[in-house]
């Protein structure tokens, strides 16, 4: 037998790069941030709200900047919504911190300084997550979620097309 | 064991002819050790001598036969009691009789086929050993050589590349492409990734080996996965047009070649996975069946004239592992 006894390593030919593709910017674009927490409200009746602000150039989004406000229990809603209708699995929220709504605390309870940048922060990693998943990306509650003025509770859950 | 101290006892002892000059392989045992074994291949003569030592002299051993059986079989190990024998070879030594003495008896099994590879796997167990007995009134004798066997190839006629493009709708689109569908248990995979469309972000990239083995028939199929390599071939986030070259060099890693439905009892099979791994860890993947075979080593002076009478007949032998042709794309 006689045949060669160093294999061919040699690259594949492959088409080179546009360089537009090279250096333009990605197709994967996204950010949102969480941020500027207000609480709304007095004694009882109080809840706080969050800014939140999307940057995207992913096709499948209608606006490629959008804000919008957001409390804690629209969060809910929307892990609720997706945990019903896409195939995801949900990344878990921040805690609901029903501890800190008795009343004889000591300290400000879910108005704390420290709790709301620890919730503020556990809710902007839940929406990145969310947000970047393909799955997920098709539901009609997420887009409502980031970029309707307000979240429609009485909305016709189903798939957005690009 | 006997029982009875004033019996007479043996040791039996099988010795190959060319014990000197065949060469040994490493071959795992059940439990993951790794021990040497004689290699034989297909249609080679296994001959030697079987030694029967008695324990105490100057006391006859009865005997019912002395025999020596060559054979191949495969153990399912959900089924242990059954042996499933696809070879099996019996040369009578002795008839029943008395020893006197201490003996030595020759034995040849000519050009033994040995259709299939040497296989012990995670749930399947495919041997070749060698089998002394002196039969007994209460127990007999017993003593086993267990050889290896390889299977050879030569280099496939028809070997096309894979080349294929997948995706997730909008999202994520690649062509990969490896430069063979069969390769040799030395050889390299040579390929390339090149991307379409990346609308998520990547954070690396990797390949890995994947071995299953598969038992059973019809309800009761088994498949074991064993995942044999994991080779990183881009760290990063790709963009549209950029291509990532792929080389991975099989012969650091144990595999074995393509088996399969080896005497309709078990498969194992070897696939390529490709991993896309984003920033929040989720995982997208694509499998590829590859076939693995065997090349023979280059004929060297000292390899013994059998094996070389042995080498021309499977060249063209129908045993060859089959390279079947509808896994070509």
């Amino acid at each position: 037998m006689s045949e060669a006894t160093v294999a061919d390593t040699r690259r594949l030919n492959s088409k080179p790069q546009d360089l537009t593709d090279a250096y333009g910017p990605p197709s994967n674009f996204l950010e949102i941030d969480v941020y500027d927490p207000q609480t709304i409200g007095v004694g009882r009746n109080r809840f706080t709200t969050y800014e939140v602000r999307m940057k995207t150039n992913l096709p499948i989004f209608k606006l490629k900047e959008s804000c919008v406000r957001r409390r804690y229990s629209d969060f809910e809603w929307l892990k609720n919504e997706l945990e019903r209708d896409s195939k995801i699995v949900v990344p878990p929220l921040p805690g609901k911190a029903l501890k800190r709504q008795l009343p004889f605390r000591g300290d400000e309870g879910i108005f704390e300084e420290s709790f709301i940048e620890e919730r503020r922060s556990g809710l902007e990693q839940f929406i990145n997550r969310i947000a970047g998943h393909p799955l997920a990306q098709n539901e009609r509650c997420l887009h409502m979620f980031l970029q309707d003025e307000s979240i429609d509770r009485n909305y016709i859950p189903g798939k957005v097309r690009q | 064991m006997s029982f009875f101290s004033f019996g007479q006892t043996a040791e039996i002892d099988i010795v190959l002819n060319d014990a000197e000059t065949r060469k040994k392989v490493e071959h795992k045992t059940e439990d993951g050790k790794k021990d040497k074994y004689f290699l034989f291949y297909d249609g080679e003569t296994v001959s030697g001598k079987v030694n029967v030592t008695l324990k105490n002299p100057g006391k006859r051993l009865e005997h019912q036969g002395i025999k020596i059986e060559f054979i191949g079989q495969i153990e399912l190990y959900f089924d242990r009691g059954n042996h499933h024998e696809f070879v099996s070879l019996v040369k009578d030594l002795a008839r029943p009789g008395e020893m006197a003495q201490s003996q030595t008896f020759d034995f040849e099994f000519t050009h033994v086929e040995k259709p299939y590879e040497s296989y012990t796997g995670q749930n399947v167990k495919l041997r070749y050993f060698l089998r002394a007995t002196i039969s007994r009134r209460l127990n007999d004798v017993c003593k086993e050589l267990d050889i290896v066997v390889h299977t050879l190839s030569t280099y496939p006629e028809l070997n096309s590349s894979i080349k294929m493009e997948v995706g997730i709708e909008d999202c994520l689109h690649i062509e990969f492409e490896y430069n063979k569908s069969k390769y040799h248990l030395k050889d390299v995979i040579v390929g390339k990734i090149y991307f379409l469309l990346v609308r998520i972000k990547i954070k690396h990239m990797e390949i890995d080996i994947i071995k299953r083995e598969t038992t059973g028939t019809g309800p009761n199929v088994y498949h074991e996965n064993d995942t044999i390599a994991k080779y990183e071939i881009m760290d990063g986030a790709p963009v549209r047009g950029e291509s990532i070259p792929i080389r991975l060099f099989l012969a650091g890693y144990e595999m074995t070649p393509t088996m399969r439905d080896i005497n309709k009892k078990f498969s194992v099979r070897y696939y390529l996975n490709l991993v896309l791994i984003d920033e929040e860890e989720r995982r997208y993947f694509k499998q590829q069946e590859i076939t693995l075979w065997r090349k023979g080593d280059i004929v060297r002076k000292s390899m013994s004239h059998q094996a070389a009478i042995a080498s021309q007949r499977f060249e063209g032998s129908l045993r060859a592992p089959k390279i079947d042709s509808k896994h070509d794309i």
